[in-house]
């Protein structure tokens, strides 16, 4: 069994090992500790040029790393919070996002921007964010949020070897998550990655991503101890959203809860809502569909408050059981 | 101005700088307040330590030991309207300016009573009364928020001054360096203090930069600068006192580069030991460095203080970091509502 930490770690060896122009660079790289154990000696391993720690300063690593896939590498940017990330968000949104369409479709931007959520821990507002509606928000840039560890490995292998720049985000959350892990399949695209359906259901879906996408298996498995069948669709990639696997879950089963580990307003959970409204027809819901995100307020650090802000499987089990009307 | 504003000399050899500071004709009763400021500030410190270490105290705490003179230097010059900005590792500006044990206990526990009415913990801390103006953990982020409070000063022709508390590696951000050409182009009063304790996180200064002096970007964007032993309480002083009277006066920016050392981990309680991190270099020649025994040294040698007076100030800010501990403790957290009541404001104008 590997858990998602290590899985990460895999991937990152598995391109260091066959791809002499992948390289990482970010903060943190040379420590036991920043980015968890998903990079642990990867620069023992594979040498200093290319696991490169940097000076404090994400804009000009995230430029340079833009820069550098322009110049036949494939970089691979560590950011160990998305909130640091925010620094260095030009060079994706701006310019990387962008490259190929303003110059005619003829330039690859083979870069990835690997963001960590890393919340909890009485951390607070600026070191607990999630953000990724804004980035799935932004035509030219793919994001990718796995929630399993073979996703983990197998769509950040696939995320640096394709031709635009990818933002992967990844939860701390997740990182112990463990499964077994198939050999890696070299030629996996992410355009082809669609959402999978985990687990198979009648009476309602539950839709998520990332460490959502797991909240979500956890109380199917629940829900099913209450007689409730909930079909579990991973997203798996945010952008470009392919919105076909939800809406045929959703025409199967008539309900929908949408599980989003961000805030609610122009986020996820109401791009999938209006997604599947646009796509079932008219009267084939049975009940209205319904979101849980987090409550409307930066991330707050006092233990209860804390405590209150992030929902768990038990929530989502009784949003589902709302839903069927069953309390 | 000093020559070399590339290099720091002797003053990054752990070796130097180990006797008696000069006291130059400080006080002896200024000398005594500012010794006791040191004191409270280690002594509360090392009680955050230990309930990090005991897992009481759950946020991220980037502990001050060993360089809390740069915070007692600046804070003797600083006067109402002024307004002083810090970062993740702010405890010693806070205490220093004269905020009290109480709230600082009190928000690292996410009290109600806490400095943020503890919303923030350790790594936000705001005392207005007190001339503290907010410390965040976003690296580099409060450098143009000062800049901009010193704008606003200027527009208000006050007299007062913004400092910017930031670290060495806050220098690598492309933003220090926006804020010190904006500052300079435009004369703001603003006063960055870079307290350079040689590290960022787990990375030495020579891992991430050409040079090891700070004052060099001061130097290119005609920002007046100042080198100091930043355990040196009295020369820290000093020289906050020189660069906060130039601003007032109208002369522009001023940056002091304030020479330290970190005697703990980068976050949390361990010494010299950064979750597996050692930092080789003789922690233990910097500890002879310390900025309290340095200074109270001094005062002994010249009279002012019993041999014994280190002890006595110890034993009394122990007592007032426990019983703000209790009290504390005891405290309510904020109410659930708290959540969302705090996020827009209630006020008419919105
Ligand atoms: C924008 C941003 N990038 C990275 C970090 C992570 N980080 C927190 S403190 C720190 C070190 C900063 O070093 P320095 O400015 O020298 O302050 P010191 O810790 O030495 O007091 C880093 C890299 C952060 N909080 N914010
Ligand atoms: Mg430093």
């Amino acid at each position: 069994m590997t858990d998602y930490g290590q899985a990460l770690r895999e991937g990152f060896a598995y391109l260091l090992k066959n791809h002499p122009e992948c390289f990482t660079i970010g903060q943190g790289l040379w420590s036991p500790w920043y980015v968890g154990h998903s990079m642990t000696d990867l620069d023992k391993e594979f040498g200093r040029e290319r696991v490169i720690d940097t000076p404090v300063s994400e804009l000009a690593t995230t430029g340079a790393a833009v820069g550098a896939a322009l110049s036949g590498k494939r970089p691979i940017v560590i950011h160990p919070r998305v909130d640091f990330f925010l620094l260095a968000v030009d060079q994706l949104v701006n310019q990387a996002a962008k490259w190929r369409h303003m110059f005619g479709g003829q330039v690859d931007v083979p870069v990835v921007v690997r963001a960590i959520i890393n919340r909890g821990g009485e951390q607070g507002a600026q070191h607990s964010q999630a953000l990724h509606s804004w980035f799935a928000h932004v035509p030219g840039l793919r994001v990718v949020m796995p929630s399993t560890p073979a996703d983990a490995r197998d769509l950040l292998i696939a995320a640096s070897l394709g031709c635009d720049p990818v933002l992967f985000i990844d939860d701390r959350w997740l990182y112990e998550q463990k499964a077994e892990l198939p050999p890696v399949n070299p030629a996996l695209r992410l355009a082809e990655v669609k959402p999978r359906i985990d687990i198979e259901g009648t009476d309602l879906t539950l839709v998520g991503c990332s460490y959502s996408a797991h909240l979500c298996r956890l109380a199917a498995a629940e829900l099913k101890t209450h007689g409730i069948s909930a079909e579990v669709v991973d997203l798996r990639v945010i952008n470009p959203l392919d919105r076909t696997v939800v809406a045929g879950s959703v025409r199967k089963t008539g309900r929908l809860l949408a599980v989003d580990g961000d805030w609610s307003t122009c986020g996820m959970a109401g791009e999938i809502i209006a997604s599947v409204c646009e796509c079932v027809p008219p009267g084939s819901l049975k009940a209205s569909p319904r979101r849980l995100t987090l409550p409307d307020a930066p991330a707050p650090t006092s233990k209860p408050l804390e405590k209150a802000y992030y929902f768990h499987a038990e929530e989502v089990v009784a949003a589902a059981q709302e839903i069927l009307g069953r309390k | 101005m000093q020559s070399d504003a590339f290099h720091l000399g002797p003053l990054a050899d752990p070796g130097e700088c180990h006797g008696p500071i000069d006291l130059a004709g400080t006080p002896a009763s200024t000398a005594r307040a500012w010794l006791r400021k040191l004191i409270e500030i280690r002594c509360a410190e090392e009680k955050i330590g230990d309930e990090f270490g005991r897992a009481v105290i759950k946020c991220p705490c980037h502990l001050v030991i060993g360089q809390e003179a740069p915070a007692v230097g600046v804070a003797a010059h600083i006067r109402d309207g002024d307004r002083v900005f810090g970062a993740h590792r702010s405890h010693a500006h806070f205490l220093a300016l004269g905020g009290s044990l109480h709230h600082l206990l009190a928000e690292v526990l996410g009290k109600d009573t806490g400095c943020s009415r503890g919303m923030g913990g350790s790594m936000h801390l705001l005392d207005r009364a007190h001339n503290f103006h907010g410390s965040v953990p976003i690296v580099g982020a409060t450098v143009p928020i000062a800049t901009g409070a010193a704008l606003a000063a200027k527009m208000d022709g006050n007299g007062a001054v913004a400092v910017s508390y930031l670290g060495d590696g806050a220098t690598e951000e492309g933003v220090f360096h926006e804020s010190l050409n904006f500052a300079s182009v435009f004369k703001l009063p603003v006063l960055y203090v870079v307290e350079n304790n040689l590290f960022s996180s787990h990375l030495h200064i020579s891992l991430r930069q050409p040079f090891d002096s700070e004052c060099r970007h001061a130097e290119a964007h005609g920002v007046a600068w100042q080198r100091v032993d930043g355990n040196d309480t009295v020369a820290m002083a000093a020289a906050a006192g020189r660069a906060i009277a130039a601003a007032r006066a109208g002369q522009g920016p001023q940056l002091i580069e304030a020479v330290t050392y970190r005697w703990r981990g980068h976050v949390g309680h361990r010494e010299d030991n950064d979750v597996g991190v050692q930092r080789k270099e003789g922690l233990a020649e910097w500890k002879k460095r310390d900025p309290v025994a340095r200074l109270a040294a001094a005062m002994v040698a010249a009279g002012q203080m019993a041999e014994t007076g280190v002890a006595a100030i110890t034993v009394e800010y122990r007592a007032a970091v426990e019983a703000a501990w209790v009290q504390a403790c005891a405290d309510p957290y904020p109410s659930a509502a708290a959540l969302i009541e705090r996020v827009y404001s209630t006020g008419r104008a919105s």
